[in-house]
């Protein structure tokens, strides 16, 4: 569903990505891992089309470069850090994102209620807190129930009991067969929801761990050919 | 879960989506409000300073509209850079425009829908201008002589704002902080609006140009253009222009309007071009 393929990108003189590649299934959940800096939310970036690179990335078949908008037409996008015009309440924002997405109509009570947003839907955007506004964008990423997910830091804002009815949501749309890409320091996310975790190095992806690998500390398949020891899966986010 | 996603939207109906929402943002922006209370109050001031003299307080129409011209050249340039220099650079500054540019949209949709929002606003803004000076001078019982010049200078004002809109969004684009792109709009209006005619006076006495020349270069500049054509369709004589205006008089009578509107249609197509350009090229963070 998601190919990434040898995909460098710089900004000016700093080279962030440096030939990373990934493959991602239809219906399969992909964690990517490494330390700050490491090319994470800007590989993601570039899957959803905001900065240009060079090499290939397409999405359900759709060139990210050259089909831009067919490709996001198949991605909810959830991004770290989140910004709403001040003014817009949030059935506003709603319904803007939802027009731009192609639908006539949106059912702003539904959709607010799935992120337990209910209640707050004639809020100005500003007065939401950083969680909320997570769980806002969460909403907007569903509209249209499109067949991707991309998630950069995907709980960064939320409090421990926000984290655990997010991720609950996350791993029930996986559950409806939702191809999910996401980025994340945390293990327990990573162990909740990852099918395979990719670990970004330098702006290559340098191991690609299965499920087992990381959660049981068995070996784990490593850049297609070789091997690596992997204890547990708190190894990969804190390494 | 659907399998059935919804088909990729026709570009105008999303460039029609951004546009609404930049109109119904700016409708309810500070900038709007300033901007159309600054130009009602300065053309009601313009019609009591031209009417002065006649014992009624307001002038008439015809009189206001000769008023008015010199108004509409120093005021409507600058709302217009300035709106444009803040359409794209602030909301990359506020971190929107990585989020909106992972929608399903194109980088053109964006700065189209911008550009067609923001000359909405601009033109109600200048429409609701022209619109209380012309009821507060039908109020005080102006001849309805001269409301025809009233409404085609408020015509010209919105051709003239749209086509400066585009270099302000040049401006927004090549600019990361809204600070910034506001200072080059400003800096950009006192070239147009100042630098240029002295510019021109130093080069016709240090090279000693020729009429034509100084035309040419009076049509190049927006501001030029539109107050040539402006006071030719309002029907006062061109020669308080001095002799440029005489010039126009003599060989361009009947072809100035069209070489006023080639010169605002250019400087609308030709910015939009270049900022569309430009925005395909930079980093949208």
């Amino acid at each position: 569903m998601i190919h990434i393929e040898r995909v460098n990108m710089s900004f000016g003189a700093l080279h962030v990505l440096r030939g990373a590649s990934l493959e991602v299934a239809a219906g399969e959940a992909v964690a990517l891992c490494g330390g700050n800096g490491a090319g994470k939310s800007t590989l993601i970036q570039c899957v959803t089309g905001v900065h240009r690179y060079r090499g290939s990335i397409s999405v359900g078949g759709f060139d990210v470069a050259r089909q831009g908008k067919s490709a996001r037409r198949l991605i909810g996008y959830v991004p770290q850090e989140l910004a709403f015009r001040d003014e817009m309440r949030v059935d506003e924002v709603v319904r803007f994102y939802g027009a731009l997405r192609g639908l006539r109509r949106v059912d702003v009570p539904s959709v607010l209620r799935q992120v337990e947003l209910d209640g707050h839907a004639r809020a100005r955007s500003r007065v939401l807190s950083g969680g909320m506004k997570q769980r806002l964008a969460l909403a907007i990423a569903l509209l249209g129930e499109p067949p991707v997910l991309v998630l950069d830091e995907l709980s960064a804002s939320l409090d421990v009991d926000g984290r655990e009815s997010f991720l609950r949501l996350l791993v029930g749309l996986r559950g409806e067969g939702r191809t999910v890409l996401f980025a994340s320091h945390r293990p327990e996310e990573v162990e909740i929801l990852a099918g395979r975790v990719a670990w970004i190095e330098g702006g290559r992806i340098v191991e690609r761990l299965t499920r087992s690998g990381t959660a049981a500390g068995s070996r784990a398949v490593v850049s297609g050919q070789a091997t690596k020891e992997i204890d547990h899966v708190e190894q990969l986010a804190t390494a | 879960m659907s399998n059935n996603w919804p088909r990729p939207e026709p570009s105008l109906v999303t460039v029609w989506v951004l546009a609404r929402r930049e109109l119904h943002d700016a409708l309810r922006s500070r900038w709007f409000a300033l901007d159309t209370l600054a130009f009602v109050l300065l053309g009601l001031a313009v019609a009591f300073v031209s009417g002065s003299g006649t014992g009624e307080g307001l002038a008439g129409f015809g009189r206001t509209t000769a008023g008015l011209v010199n108004l509409v050249t120093l005021i409507v340039p600058l709302m217009a850079l300035t709106a444009g220099a803040g359409s794209i650079a602030a909301e990359r500054e506020r971190g929107m425009l990585p989020y909106l540019l992972s929608q399903p949209v194109s980088r053109w949709e964006v700065l189209a829908g911008k550009w067609l929002g923001l000359s909405l606003a601009l033109s109600t803004a200048i429409l609701l201008g022209f619109g209380v000076c012309a009821m507060a001078v039908a109020w005080r019982g102006g001849t309805s002589q001269g409301a025809s010049q009233l409404l085609l200078l408020a015509g010209l004002s919105v051709a003239l704002a749209i086509g400066l809109l585009g270099v302000g969004m040049v401006i927004s684009v090549v600019s990361r902080r809204t600070s910034v792109a506001t200072g080059l709009a400003v800096f950009t209006w006192l070239l147009f609006a100042f630098a240029t005619d002295l510019g021109l006076m130093a080069s016709t006495l240090t090279w000693r140009l020729t009429i034509q020349s100084i035309f040419a270069a009076c049509l190049v500049n927006p501001l030029q253009a539109f107050k040539l054509w402006a006071l030719d369709a309002a029907g006062i004589p061109l020669d308080v222009l001095g002799p440029v205006g005489q010039y126009a008089v003599d060989h361009h009578a009947h072809s100035l309007a069209w070489l006023a509107a080639g010169s605002l249609a250019a400087w609308a197509i030709g910015p939009g071009v270049i900022a569309a350009i430009a925005f395909s090229r930079r980093a949208a963070a």
